[in-house]
C-alpha cells in the first residue's frame, strides 16, 4: 500500500478511532463518514474506542501474501468491539490458547513491512485477556 | 423487457496455458460460442467482457476494446465493454447482456469472461485476487482469500457442527463430476484423506479445500426469445437473473456464516422466475472453496441453514442426488479463471438443459441455477435457466 494511503489512516490504525452517528448511536470501525442506517440524516463524528472485545472468530494463516509472508503461521481474526463494531486484525497469543469467544484488548504492533529497507507499518492487534487456562 | 435465450455456448480448456494468451482464448471462446449459434460476425450488436484483473494478471486495461479488436470486430465498430466485479464478473458480464437485450437495446449480444492468471508469480496472483477484499481493513492486517473463507469455515463449525470431513466431501464429489468434463482443470478422483492430508492453508482449510489458479475463457451468445430458434432448435430461455451487493468486509456481514448479496439475489431470481427452490433442478454455485458450495445451497435455500455440510455428506448434492450441485466439477475441479467463471457456469447449465453434457449429463432436469459470488460475498449474481419460457 502506498505511503500516503497508509499514513492518512495512522490515526485510526494506531489509536482505534473510528466514528459514531450521534443521530441512530451507531459506532463504526472501520470509520465510515456516511451512516448506513441514517445516510444523509446522520451526525458522523470521531470516536475512540476502548479497546476490549471479544473473537467472533478466527483462522491460523499458513500461506500469507508477500509482506506477511514473515508472520506465518499467524492468527487472524473478526474481534467484536464491546462499543458493537466487528473489524479484523490479528491477535498475538498462543495458538492452543485461541477460541471463539475470547476475551481480547487491542495493542499497538508491527504490522508488517515492505521489505528490509522499506515501510514499516504499525497498526493495533489484539492479545488476550484472559491468562490461557 | 423481452424474453431472452442463450442461442450459442463456448468454453475453451481450463488449466495453466502456458502457450495461450489472453486475447487467445477470449476468441477461442468466442468463436466457438458464435459458430455453436451459426450467426455470422455482422450480426451481433455488442460484446460485454467480464474480467477481474487484467490490470494485475497482464498489466493490461481496455479490455474491451482489446477483444473487439482481435474478435475482428472493430471494423464494425460495435460497443465493447468490460465490467468487473471481482470473482463475480463473469455473472455481472452476462447480466448485462441479458439487460442489453432484454431492453430491445440490442439483439445479438456476446457475453464473455475471461482471466490470464498465469502469466504472473503466485505471489502476485494472491495480492491480486486479495484486492476483491477491503484492502484498508482487510488485506492490511493480513487476511488473505483462503484466510476469510476460513473464518467462515471455522465459524460454521463451531454454530452447525460442521466437520472438516463434511468440507472435504464438497472437493471430493466435484472432483469427481470434473473427471467427466473434457474442460476441467483437474480431472482426477481425490479421496476425503487427500484433502485432510493436504497442506494447511488457512486453518481449517486446506490445499483441496480450495479453488485453484487457472486460465480460461467462455461466451455465450444471446438473443430475444422471439427470434431465438432461427438460429437454434434447443434455446436456453433466461428465467432470472438478479444481483445484489453485500458489505465488502467479511466482519461487516450481519451474519458471518452466510452470504446475504446470495440470499437476496436468490429471492429476486425466484420472484422473477416465480419458482422455489425446489423446483431447481441442478446448479452451479461458487464454490471458491468448499465452504462456499455449503454456504451456497444453503443460501440458495436448498437446505436449511447449518445442514449444508450434512447434505453434502449424504449425497443429496452428487450427480445423482436430488439436487446435483457443480455438475462441471466447480471452480474447484473444472478451475476459476475469476473473470471467466460466472459465465462457464451459464455454458454448463446450457449444455446440461439441451442433454449435452456427455457422461456428466443429469437425466430428466429442465431448470437450472446459476450463483457467482464476488470476493467474499460483496456481490452475488444469480441467473436461472429452463428448457421453456
Amino acid at each position: 500500500m502506498s505511503v500516503p494511503r497508509f499514513w492518512r489512516r495512522l490515526k485510526n490504525l494506531y489509536n482505534l478511532i473510528g466514528t459514531h452517528c450521534e443521530k441512530c448511536g451507531g459506532f463504526f470501525y472501520p470509520p465510515r463518514n456516511m451512516c448506513p442506517k441514517c445516510r444523509r440524516n446522520g451526525i458522523v463524528n470521531p470516536f475512540k474506542f476502548k479497546g476490549a472485545g471479544v473473537v467472533v472468530t478466527y483462522t491460523i494463516v499458513h500461506t500469507a501474501a508477500k509482506d506477511y509472508a514473515k508472520l506465518t503461521p499467524y492468527i487472524l481474526a473478526i474481534i467484536q468491539l464491546d462499543e458493537g463494531p466487528r473489524l479484523t486484525s490479528q491477535v498475538i497469543c498462543d495458538h492452543s490458547h485461541i477460541h471463539i469467544g475470547l476475551r481480547v484488548k487491542s495493542a499497538f504492533r508491527r504490522l508488517g513491512e515492505e521489505s528490509d529497507k522499506g515501510m514499516i507499518y504499525y497498526g493495533t492487534k489484539f492479545v488476550p485477556m484472559e491468562p490461557k487456562p | 423487457m423481452r424474453d431472452v435465450a442463450i442461442i450459442g455456448v463456448g468454453c475453451t480448456e481450463f488449466g495453466e496455458l502456458w502457450d495461450k494468451s489472453f486475447r487467445e482464448l477470449f476468441v477461442e471462446a468466442g468463436v466457438s460460442a458464435i459458430e455453436d449459434a451459426n450467426v455470422q460476425g455482422g450480426k451481433i450488436d455488442a460484446l460485454y467482457v467480464g474480467n477481474m484483473s487484467g490490470g494485475r494478471f497482464i498489466e493490461q486495461e481496455h479490455l474491451g476494446a482489446l477483444i473487439a479488436d482481435y474478435s475482428g470486430l472493430a471494423s464494425l465498430h460495435i460497443p465493447s465493454t468490460r465490467v468487473e466485479a471481482a470473482c463475480a464478473s463473469g455473472g455481472l458480464a452476462l447480466r448485462q447482456g441479458i439487460i442489453a437485450v432484454a431492453s430491445g437495446y440490442h439483439d445479438i449480444v456476446i457475453a464473455g469472461g475471461a482471466e490470464k492468471m498465469t502469466d504472473v508469480g503466485v505471489e502476485t496472483t494472491t495480492d491480486a485476487l486479495a484486492a476483491a477484499a477491503d484492502r484498508e481493513w482487510e488485506g492490511i492486517m493480513g487476511a488473505t482469500f483462503p484466510g476469510l473463507y476460513a473464518m467462515i469455515a471455522r465459524l460454521h463449525m463451531y454454530k452447525y457442527g460442521t466437520t472438516q470431513e463434511q468440507l472435504a466431501a464438497v472437493a471430493v464429489k466435484n472432483h469427481h463430476n470434473g473427471t467427466m468434463n473434457p474442460k476441467a482443470q483437474f480431472q482426477n478422483e481425490i479421496s476425503i484423506e487427500t484433502v485432510l492430508n493436504s497442506l494447511m492453508v488457512a486453518d481449517p482449510l486446506r490445499v483441496f479445500d480450495c479453488s485453484p489458479i487457472t486460465d480460461g475463457a467462455s461466451a455465450v451468445v444471446i438473443a430475444p426469445a422471439e427470434i431465438a430458434r432461427k438460429y437454434t432448435d434447443t434455446p436456453i430461455y433466461v428465467k432470472a437473473s438478479a444481483q445484489a451487493s453485500g458489505t465488502i468486509s467479511l466482519h461487516d456481514r450481519p451474519d458471518i456464516t452466510t452470504i446475504d448479496a446470495t440470499v437476496a439475489a436468490a429471492n429476486w431470481a425466484y420472484k422473477m422466475a416465480k419458482l422455489k427452490p425446489k423446483d431447481i433442478g441442478f446448479a452451479e454455485v461458487h464454490d471458491c472453496f468448499t465452504i462456499a458450495e455449503i454456504c451456497a445451497i444453503e443460501d440458495l435455500g436448498f437446505v436449511k441453514k447449518g445442514e449444508g455440510g450434512k447434505a453434502t455428506e449424504s449425497g443429496m448434492t452428487a450427480l445423482g442426488g436430488k439436487i446435483p450441485i457443480n455438475p462441471s466439477g466447480g471452480l474447484k475441479a473444472c478451475g476459476h479463471p475469476v473473470g471467466a467463471t460466472g459465465v462457464k457456469q451459464a455454458v454448463e447449465i446450457t449444455l446440461q438443459l439441451r442433454g449435452e453434457a456427455g457422461k456428466r449429463q443429469i437425466e430428466g432436469a429442465d431448470i437450472g441455477l446459476t450463483h457467482n459470488v464476488g470476493g467474499s460475498g460483496g456481490t452475488a449474481v444469480v441467473h436461472i435457466f429452463g428448457r421453456e419460457k
